[in-house]
């Protein structure tokens, strides 16, 4: 009996060892890479014999040509992700409250099209919002990039703060509307602070999807003082032998905000963002 | 002041039922405050959906089209991606899930690394793989030399090797989302059907077959469908990965679209590409939707 479970405990070890190496790799592959002096990058090294942190000073001096405005980029990226992330919040969360707690008579109507726009891959409206983009004069602004994640992340924010908002009892708000709160102080007063959980973890997912956010920033971006990060390491591969060991140096600088911030809200991303898939 | 007590009195009936009167101050405020989605919607939705469709209207741009290798190329790879990579990486999911569900410390200290990759952007990790399967200089084939004292395959030179490797580094990248959400619906299932089950006498297979499967079938169909569409706009994984490359061999249609559009300044082709694409996307999402339907009625 004793030697079965061992067995069993081995066969589970094989997987989890197997499932380590499968997810490692590339991250061990990123911190090689980095910690490698750029003469080296051609070595071949299976692992950082000479490691250095020179790679890291170069980005933080802005030290190499493909980085001379690494810091504006910096604040761009964060930038766009905060306003991305308050803007999805406010749109979700007033569209949700009118919708489930002031039951809209054509609510419904209004999820749907929400659910729509979830299912139109992203990278197909590419072309006609750039070209839209450009109609609206926000081409090569910030702005451009905002909405278009606003855009992508509202209708999922709508489908999942709105399975929470559905279970909210409703004798607080009923007590507020009989003391003569406006449902505008409902909706301050009552919902947000009940919905807070939920909030949190839609802020953070549209705060990462900007953060992430490739494609659309690289076609409204072109200017080297506009662009968010992303953009700018996408840029190095314009050469055809970029400067590999700084650009994983600033890869890993750009992933761990992100890396951080998941973590830290683990628990709310997790039950937060696969309740939606979950429920269907 | 009459119509102010009046609406006051509203709430109470809103209470039983929905306001029927139209311009009850609820369905007022309701309206206003659903006014900035429908904004978005109009102004970055609905009107570049009706530009796109009026950009690639042309039926001169599918003839192009189709007498495009390069495209006919793409359409065989966004196949082929969809249904490997799709079904692969939910199979994958599905027996990790059962992994995770042990409930050793360490099996939970596994599954904290094993998220990492949904947690980092996707742009890094696809780039280190870029360079790691690099045919010189990369870690891959470094590590095969010394294995074995052979040169390693040119891995992204070659359109086969290269479109494989976009497809581990879709999977690499999206396993754990699809492992966690079957998880979450694995662990809704009853502790006592399992029991009950057992006590029948059911072995591992028939307490899969029988208590599992029913108990998650469901949610595995909605996943491969929603995961078909969304993998559908995987553009990161090719455009960064092999660019397309070698010579436009591994393009699929979103990365297609966006290098006629901006690579070659065709806009309607790049329009007519991801049209294509349509009679696809749009039955899925039908049945996506009447899912979802069915979820929140339940």
């Amino acid at each position: 009996m004793n030697s079965r479970a061992t067995l069993k405990q081995a066969r589970l070890g094989v997987i989890g060892l197997v499932v380590l190496v499968w997810t490692l790799v590339p991250i061990y592959h990123m911190l090689v890479m980095a910690l490698t002096p750029p003469k080296e990058a051609h070595a071949g090294q299976l692992w950082p014999a000479n490691a250095t942190l020179e790679n890291f000073e170069t980005v933080f001096r802005q030290g190499h040509f493909f980085l001379h405005h690494f810091w504006i980029q910096l604040w761009n990226s964060v930038f766009v992700a905060v306003a991305a992330a308050l803007i999805t919040l406010l749109v979700a969360a007033t569209a949700v409250f009118a919708i489930s707690r002031l039951r809209l008579s054509w609510g419904s109507g209004v999820t749907t099209l929400a659910l729509l726009t979830y299912l139109i891959p992203a990278a197909f409206l590419a072309v006609p919002m750039y070209r839209t983009m450009n109609q609206y004069g926000l081409l090569n602004t910030q702005w451009a990039l905002i909405l278009s994640v606003v855009t992508f992340a509202t209708p999922y924010a709508i489908w999942v703060l709105k399975q929470y908002a559905d279970k909210l009892p409703r004798e607080l708000e009923e007590a507020a509307r009989i003391d003569g709160a406006t449902p505008l102080q409902i909706f301050r007063f009552v919902f947000v602070p009940l919905m807070a959980p939920s909030l949190v973890a839609i802020g953070t997912y549209a705060l990462l999807l900007a953060w992430n956010e490739y494609l659309y920033a690289f076609l409204m971006l072109s200017r080297e003082q506009s662009m968010t990060l992303p953009v700018a390491i996408g840029l190095f591969l314009t050469n055809d032998d970029p400067p590999w060991n700084i650009l994983m140096a600033t890869g890993i600088i750009y992933s761990l905000p992100p890396a951080a911030i998941y973590y830290a809200f683990r628990r709310y991303m997790v039950s937060g963002l696969t309740a939606g898939a979950v429920k269907a | 002041m009459t119509t102010v007590v009046q609406a006051q009195g509203v709430p109470q009936q809103a209470v039983a039922g929905p306001a029927r009167a139209p311009m009850s101050p609820e369905a007022l405020w309701g309206a206003m405050l659903v006014l900035p989605y429908l904004a978005v919607f109009v102004l970055f939705v609905a009107y570049p959906v009706a530009y796109g469709l009026w950009l690639g209207a042309s039926p001169a741009n599918y003839v192009r089209l189709w007498n495009d290798p390069i495209f006919v190329r793409a359409i065989v790879n966004t196949l082929v991606f969809l249904i490997i990579a799709v079904n692969l990486k939910l199979f994958l999911a599905l027996l990790l899930s059962g992994f995770f569900l042990y409930p050793y410390s360490w099996v939970r200290w596994i599954s904290f690394v094993f998220i990492l990759p949904w947690a980092i952007p996707s742009l890094v990790t696809i780039l280190s793989f870029r360079w790691m399967l690099n045919a010189e200089w990369g870690m891959i084939n470094q590590l095969i030399f010394r294995l074995t004292l052979d040169d390693g395959p040119a891995w992204l030179n070659s359109p086969t090797l290269a479109l494989s490797a976009v497809i581990v580094v879709h999977i690499w990248k999206y396993l754990p989302f699809w492992t966690l959400i079957l998880l979450a619906g694995r662990m809704a299932i009853p502790a006592e059907l399992y029991e009950s089950a057992q006590i029948d006498g059911a072995n591992r297979w028939q307490l899969f077959r029988f208590v599992t499967l029913p108990g998650i079938g469901n949610l595995y169909v909605t996943c491969t469908l929603l995961s078909t569409i969304l993998s559908l706009g995987d553009f990161n994984s090719v455009y960064l990965l092999t660019g397309g490359g070698p010579n436009d061999t591994t393009h699929v249609l979103s990365t297609l679209g966006i290098r006629y559009a901006f690579g070659l300044a065709e806009t309607g082709m790049g329009v007519a590409t991801v049209i294509v694409a349509l009679p696809l996307v749009i039955p899925l999402v039908i049945v996506m939707i009447r899912r979802f339907g069915r979820a929140v009625e339940a």
